[in-house]
């Protein structure tokens, strides 16, 4: 009995050290690794430096558009059919496709704004090695090698990118299945010699592999009909040590090397507590990578929708910092380089090689290709009030008048899942909901809004409205066997509408009409959530990839779906008002193009310092692909922050473009107000700062609207050609004016802050000291501190009256804080329109530029043909490095 | 409370705003510090403006002093008159943000917001809802004496029937003894004759089981003399590889030997004398090479079903939850060896009986004194179940008097007592001084809210406010718990709650028990009507 007991004890320790362990963390185990993924696993074993693609430079065909070219693969004898176009804007697109597939490969859609513009491309040259053909005038020129196939982009004497450099280019093609026979599997050792193989002509026999026309994870089976289907490729970018984007990872700015682990992959995924540092895949995917050296900034833009994996090397990576500047000193021959490897499971070879040379024209030619961030209501640059959940409306009213009561201004409070009739989209709980458009009125008398939550799972339910019409529209997704798919979510059994349809999509849409969507009125806003899709008892928490969406697997266009949630709803927003209000729509998925649809959080973060840390490049790397409206939880969403994370967490928040707290249904409460008269006055600072900013972040939203320029930015992208920027991602700038070095440590007593530029002065906003740039600065904090600079040079207009919401401001004046380069000039800008419709699209605003130099302040007016009055006001100017004037004279045009 | 002191303030701010003029949003007890014709001074004495720079809608004092009537300063408040009800402040950033906030619509004079007096209306309906309130308070107040009354009257009587009962239970102590005496003079002479009867009955046995023994040997001395001449011999010892004296899987020939004490073969007389070497282990029937099973079969053994004398689970409020609870920490195998298997402790008489037949019955003179003897334990048993019945009953009783029941004992009515508030979803249960349960209306079992704690109001109201604790836990989260709401009414209902955080409870509960006093209704002079605040500047 001793020794029974004794074990026992051991099983129960044990058990304990489990759930612990298992508590906050992910589980591993419920997603892929590239081994377990054979697509992955089958592409990563290639071996570089053995491609067996040639180019039949026969059969080359130049129009004024585009070349084509056929590639072979002389293992196989299967064609290729590679398209060239030369676009506007110094982009290059290369498209591969197998020239006769047995049926048609996924091409994305509905991701590209237009079919993009192309320019004439002319041969510079041609012999039976190649072709030399002219990217125009820049002395840009594309080398395509014939054997091995390879593409080189040159400027001058200067590869930019080399495409297939390393052989990795593999195209698997379309088969039909031959019954699983042993098939002795054909040795290929003779081929090594290139110039052999046209005598050893013979097909190789296609190997069948595991996992190429079946592959199981976990208790989960992947029919795949179409056989094996990936392609992947290789991409050289020489002199670059810094990459960037490819998210949604919960990872650094710069990007790691790989080689050690997994590739980084892309796979939306609903991924139940993340952990951090880990190139697993999370909630959103964006196919597009920055590569950044003092020269030059390049991008790689890959087009495809299917789970996607990038491999990263890179020839320093293993090297110290002094034995980069051993080479240095040394003259060591080797240039750095970074090698990048794209693998998707199916889809073509779509790529877009964004070839800068700055970091706006990256971002200028990446907006020409998947649009720009929309222009949010300024309301939405607000604060955001969410909690999972604000339990009725009794309760909806208290936490509105808390903020009354304690004077923090906001302007949206969010529903998450429980205020629907059981998990019902479109719908309230009778009992806890009841009379929503009081409520809504109740929020609109204070012209404050509300946000209500809808899910792309559809509880199957034949009371249910809104399942009976899509599936008697037959809208729904298919499972493989031709049924609706059904999956489990939230409301129990669910099916899961076909977004890809536009008429699904139109649909949908209509359904947020007022006299559809019973109780919305037009201050209710909408929340996606859920949309990788989730499935809970899916493969890896998602939809099985054998599902059908009309002649597409699943598998071709998951990471789609959730931009396309997004974009129908956002749809829905515009048309339900006639086309008149913005929409404001928060998605957890997205996609290349998602920023055209609205705006984008991190997902389930938790309470931890880490996750705070985090939130930075995380919302970095998003701004970087184009989508600028992101944020994370702020306090984080599992777990219960302290009340010092919680207030440096609405510190950091508040200098982030998305800016909302929520919280997990299990934890405490945690309004602003809940933690002891101190903290709510930090808090209360906090949020007040951020609206006395809104129109710095308006006009940055509309010069991201116009532009594709992200509103957070690393520093990088300001100061270029700077290495001590290339990797700081716990400090960012908001726009080009603003910098901010949030405190992100428990206890913290200083920070250390990088003040970028060598001729540049930057003002402390809350003492206005004035600091040199290009320095470090050590500041003290104490838990009011927020270190946030004024560059020097810089006009900021700011609304120094705070209100209950940013409405209540609309008519407010101006303060401008002016603040004096080391020149005593400075410039900025200053937009105004109504704030919430899209008449600007009409002309219906205000920009203005402002300049200071030589003591006189202008004002002029850069949308001549734009109108637009206003009831606001200059009343007050600050200028920041100047001396006390000893007049001051005021001017008005005509004088 | 401060109604009169209120309704005296309208008087005044009625009286003299008709005539005094004031920039905007000043307070009347401001306005000496605002004169037209001279210079202004920040009422934080920081600084020092021209008249004409008060109200211009342009922040000039840190304290906002010189913008009373505007947006302007950020710190600033704003002071409605609000004739006719109560004047208030308000924040300088409500001043013309198009929403309506003074009664009296002043502070939306600028915005376009298209707000209307209010004041007499809002008057109205807090006049009337403090008529009600007071009404509530008057009549709860009333029937808190009477529960004062009630209380204090019971608490004499459970004094006195403490006292009673404190007294009833030295009478009662004394008959235990007796009754004691009485069974341990009885159980005497009884065990005596048990003991005999057992030991005759043991004598019985031991002669019987010595036959079985011995027609047992007889015939395992017929099954190993294979050969039936009338010896056991080595290699007949060798087929029962059972037998194997070191149990290391042979049995060889010297074993064997061994076992037969050294010679080769022995007749019955001498298989008697190894018989109790063998006897333990031997298996009957031909055997195969399989390795036979350590023990020998038993007889049945009766497992002792579990006896109901024992509760199967530890007295606890709420077994169901319990249960559920140890469930999902997915550790069953440890429960069972917890506290589910009695000790068996009475089962060795049982088998005896099984095996060796039954005990004959008593004669009747030994059941003549165990009937007696029964008579006598249940005598004292029942005298001692009451002493302990008269124990708990003091307990209790001290238990209740001891209790804080407020100040005046005016919630001693709520002891013992349960309410029940249903809503859309469940049956809130709340028994005061006790316990809080929720429990779904359409079946489920029921959840611990949490197990009284103390009262927990404010310093100078504690007994506004109960909290209950430690109830069922939750998932990823802390132990349920309640907080319960009193405000005075006439009745004792529940009328709300809600769980405003996960797991945390806040119940809404009504009692004449917390009503105050109402201070007299004085006949209060009807607010001022006049809506000519004053003069804007």
């Amino acid at each position: 009995m001793a020794a029974f007991s004794v074990r026992m004890v051991h099983v129960l320790v044990l058990w304990l050290a489990v759930c612990l362990s298992g508590t906050w963390a992910v589980d591993k185990g419920n997603f892929k690794t590239c081994d377990q993924s054979s697509f992955c696993k089958r592409q990563r074993a290639l071996k570089p430096g053995e491609s067996p693609y040639r180019v039949l430079l026969e059969t080359m065909e130049l129009t004024n558009t585009r070349l084509t070219l056929q590639l072979i693969n002389d293992n196989n004898k299967v064609r290729l059919l590679l398209e060239l176009y030369r676009l506007q804007g110094n982009i290059t697109r290369v498209k591969i496709n197998e020239l006769k597939p047995l049926k048609p490969r996924y091409e994305v859609p509905d991701v590209l704004v237009r079919e993009p513009p192309t320019e004439p491309l002319s041969v510079l040259s041609q012999d039976e090695n190649g072709v030399v053909l002219s990217l125009g005038a820049e002395s840009q020129r594309v080398i395509v090698s014939a054997r091995p196939f390879r593409l080189d982009i040159m400027e001058g004497h200067n590869v930019l990118m080399s495409l297939n450099s390393r052989g990795l280019l593999a195209f698997e093609h379309l088969r039909m299945r031959k019954d699983t026979q042993a098939e002795p599997e054909a040795e290929k050792k003779d081929e090594a010699d290139p110039a052999n193989q046209a005598e050893t002509a013979k097909e190789e026999e296609e190997k069948v592999e595991e996992g190429m026309w079946e592959e199981t994870f976990k208790s989960h089976s992947d029919s795949k009909p179409n056989g094996p289907s990936a392609v992947s490729l290789d991409f050289s970018l020489p002199g670059v040590e810094h990459v960037y984007g490819i998210p949604e990872h919960a990872e650094p700015l710069k990007l790691k090397t790989t080689e050690s682990g997994d590739p980084y992959r892309l796979y939306n995924l609903d991924v139940f507590q993340y952990e951090l540092y880990n190139p697993m895949a999370l909630y959103g995917a964006v196919p597009v990578m920055l590569a950044h050296n003092t020269k030059r900034t390049t991008g790689i833009f890959w087009l495809n929708a299917a789970e996607t994996w990038v491999d990263i090397s890179s020839n320093t990576a293993g090297k110290t910092v002094f034995g980069k500047m051993l080479d240095y000193v040394q003259g060591s021959s080797e240039t750095p380089q970074t090698d990048v490897r794209w693998i998707s499971e199916s889809g073509i070879i779509d790529v877009f090689l964004m070839l800068g040379p700055t970091p706006k024209d990256v971002f200028s030619q990446y907006a020409s290709l998947t649009g720009t961030q929309s222009f949010p209501p300024l309301s939405s640059l607000g604060y955001h009030q969410c909690r999972w959940n604000y339990n009725d409306q009794e309760d909806v009213r208290s936490v509105d008048a808390g903020f009354d009561e304690h004077d923090i201004p906001y302007d949206f409070i969010w529903l998450d899942i429980e205020h629907t009739d059981g998990k019902r989209y479109f719908t309230w709980d009778p009992h806890k909901f009841a009379t929503p458009k009081d409520m809504l009125q109740g929020l609109m008398d204070k012209k404050r809004k509300m946000v209500a939550i809808v899910d792309p799972h559809i509880k199957i339910d034949n009371n249910y409205k809104i399942h009976n019409e899509i599936r008697s529209r037959g809208f729904y997704v298919k499972n493989k066997d031709g049924g609706d798919y059904e999956g489990w979510c939230w409301p129990g059994s669910a099916g899961y509408p076909d977004f890809t349809r536009a008429d699904m999509r139109a649909w949908w849409a209509s359904m947020f009409a007022y006299d559809q969507y019973e109780g919305s009125m037009e201050n209710l806003y909408t929340w996606n959530d859920m949309n990788e899709p989730s499935v809970f008892n899916g493969p890896e928490v998602t939809m099985h990839k054998d599902a059908v969406h009309g002649s597409w697997e699943h598998r071709d266009v998951h990471n789609l779906y959730g931009l396309y949630v997004q974009m129908a709803t956002a749809d829905g927003l515009i048309q339900r008002s006639g086309g008149v209000e913005r929409p404001f729509v928060l998605t957890r998925a997205f996609f290349a193009g998602s920023q055209r649809y609205g705006a984008v959080w991190t997902g389930d973060n938790a309470a931890e310092w880490d996750h705070l840390k985090i939130s930075i490049p995380m919302c970095l790397s998003l701004g970087l692909v184009g989508i600028s409206f992101c944020g994370a939880d702020v306090g984080g969403f599992f777990k219960s922050p302290s009340p010092e994370l919680l207030v440096r967490w609405y510190q950091t928040g508040a200098y982030q473009p998305f800016f909302r707290a929520h919280a997990h249904l299990d934890t405490p409460r945690r309004e602003p107000w809940l933690f002891g008269p101190e903290n709510l006055a930090l808090i209360r600072d906090v949020v007040r700062q951020r609206y006395t900013f809104l129109p710095y972040w308006y006009q940055l939203f509309y010069n991201a609207y116009r532009t594709g320029e992200p509103v957070m930015r690393p520093l990088w992208v300001e100061y270029p050609q700077d290495p001590a920027t290339f990797a700081v991602d716990d400090e960012f700038l908001i726009g080009r004016d603003l910098l901010v070095h949030p405190v992100t440590d428990e206890g913290s007593r200083g920070v250390t802050a990088y003040l970028p530029g060598k001729d540049e002065f930057w003002y402390d906003i809350h003492t206005f000291h004035k600091h040199n740039g290009a320095q470090n600065l050590y500041i003290p904090v104490t838990m009011s501190s927020i270190p946030v600079f004024q560059r020097g040079g810089s006009i900021i207009p700011r609304k120094l009256r705070v209100r209950r919401s940013s409405s209540c401001m609309e008519h407010d004046p101006y303060t401008l804080f002016v603040a004096l380069n080391p020149q005593r000039t400075a410039e900025g800008e200053l937009y105004i329109d109504d704030g919430h419709t899209f008449n600007y699209e009409k002309k219906e605003f205000i920009h203005r530029r402002f300049s200071f130099a030589n003591n006189v302040l202008s004002s002029v007016n850069i949308a001549p043909d734009a109108k637009f009055t206003t009831k606001s006001w200059v009343e007050r100017i600050i200028v920041l490095g100047a001396s006390k004037p000893s007049k001051i004279t005021l001017r008005t045009a005509g004088e | 409370m401060s109604g009169q002191y209120l309704v005296l303030l309208f008087l005044f701010g009625g009286v003299f705003s008709v005539e005094v003029q004031r920039p905007r949003g000043v307070p009347l007890s401001k306005r000496p510090l605002y004169e037209e014709d001279k210079p202004f001074t920040c009422l934080d004495g920081s600084r020092t403006i021209p008249f004409d720079r008060v109200n211009d809608d342009y922040c000039d004092c840190q304290d906002g002093s010189d913008e009373p009537g505007t947006a302007a300063c950020p710190h600033g408040s704003f002071h409605c008159t609000n004739a006719g009800f109560r004047p208030t402040f308000i924040p300088s950033s409500r001043v013309n943000d198009g929403i309506c906030d003074c009664c009296d619509a002043t502070d939306e004079y600028n915005s376009g917001a298209d707000c209307q007096n209010t004041c007499r209306d809002l008057w109205r309906k807090e006049k009337e809802s403090m008529e009600k309130l007071a009404e509530i308070a008057k009549e709860g107040f009333l029937l808190k004496q009477q529960l004062i009354q009630e209380a204090n009257r019971g608490l004499e009587e459970k004094k006195s029937k403490l006292t009673d009962v404190q007294n009833s239970k030295k009478d009662l102590e004394e008959k235990v003894e007796a009754l004691r005496m009485v069974k341990e003079t009885a159980e005497q002479p009884e065990k005596e004759a048990k003991d005999r009867h057992l030991k005759a009955w043991e004598e019985q046995k031991a002669v019987i089981r010595m036959e079985k023994d011995k027609a047992r040997m007889a015939e395992v001395f017929l099954e190993l003399d294979g050969d039936g001449d009338g010896f056991v011999s080595v290699a007949e010892l060798l087929s029962h590889s059972e037998l194997d004296q070191n149990s290391d899987g042979s049995f060889t020939e010297a074993e064997a030997q061994e076992l037969l004490g050294g010679v080769d073969k022995l007749d019955t007389a001498g298989f008697e004398s190894i018989w109790s070497k063998i006897k333990e282990k031997y298996m009957s029937g031909s055997n195969t090479d399989a390795p036979a099973p350590v023990e020998p079969p038993q007889e049945e053994v009766k497992e002792p079903a579990s006896d109901n004398d024992s509760e199967p689970y530890p007295d606890d409020d709420n077994p169901e939850e319990e249960e559920e609870e140890e469930d999902e920490e997915d550790d069953d195998e440890m429960d069972d060896g917890d506290y589910k298997s009695p000790p068996p402790t009475e089962t060795h008489e049982k088998k005896d009986d099984d095996e060796d037949g039954t005990m004959p019955p008593y004669d009747e003179e030994t059941q003549k004194l165990i009937d007696a003897a029964q008579k006598a334990r249940d005598e004292f048993d029942e005298a001692e179940k009451s002493l302990r019945e008269v124990d708990d009953n003091i307990r209790n009783l001290e238990k209740e008097i001891s209790f804080d029941f407020g100040p005046s004992v005016e919630f001693a009515y709520l002891y013992s007592q349960c309410y029940e508030l249903t809503t859309g979803e469940y049956v809130y249960r709340l028994c005061p001084f006790n316990r809080v349960s929720q429990k779904p209306k359409y079946g489920g079992s029921e959840t611990n809210l949490g197990s009284w704690g103390k009262w927990a109001g404010p310093e100078d109201n504690i007994y506004s406010v109960m909290k209950y604790e430690h109830g069922t836990g939750c998932w990823q989260g802390p132990n349920r718990s309640t907080t319960v709401k009193l405000t005075c009414g006439t009745e004792t209902v529940v009328t709300s709650t809600s769980e405003p955080s996960r797991c945390e409870y806040l119940m809404e509960f009504t009692s004449p028990a917390v009503c105050q006093e109402p201070p007299p209704m004085s006949q209060e002079p009807p607010p001022m009507t006049s809506d000519h605040g004053h003069d804007e500047l």
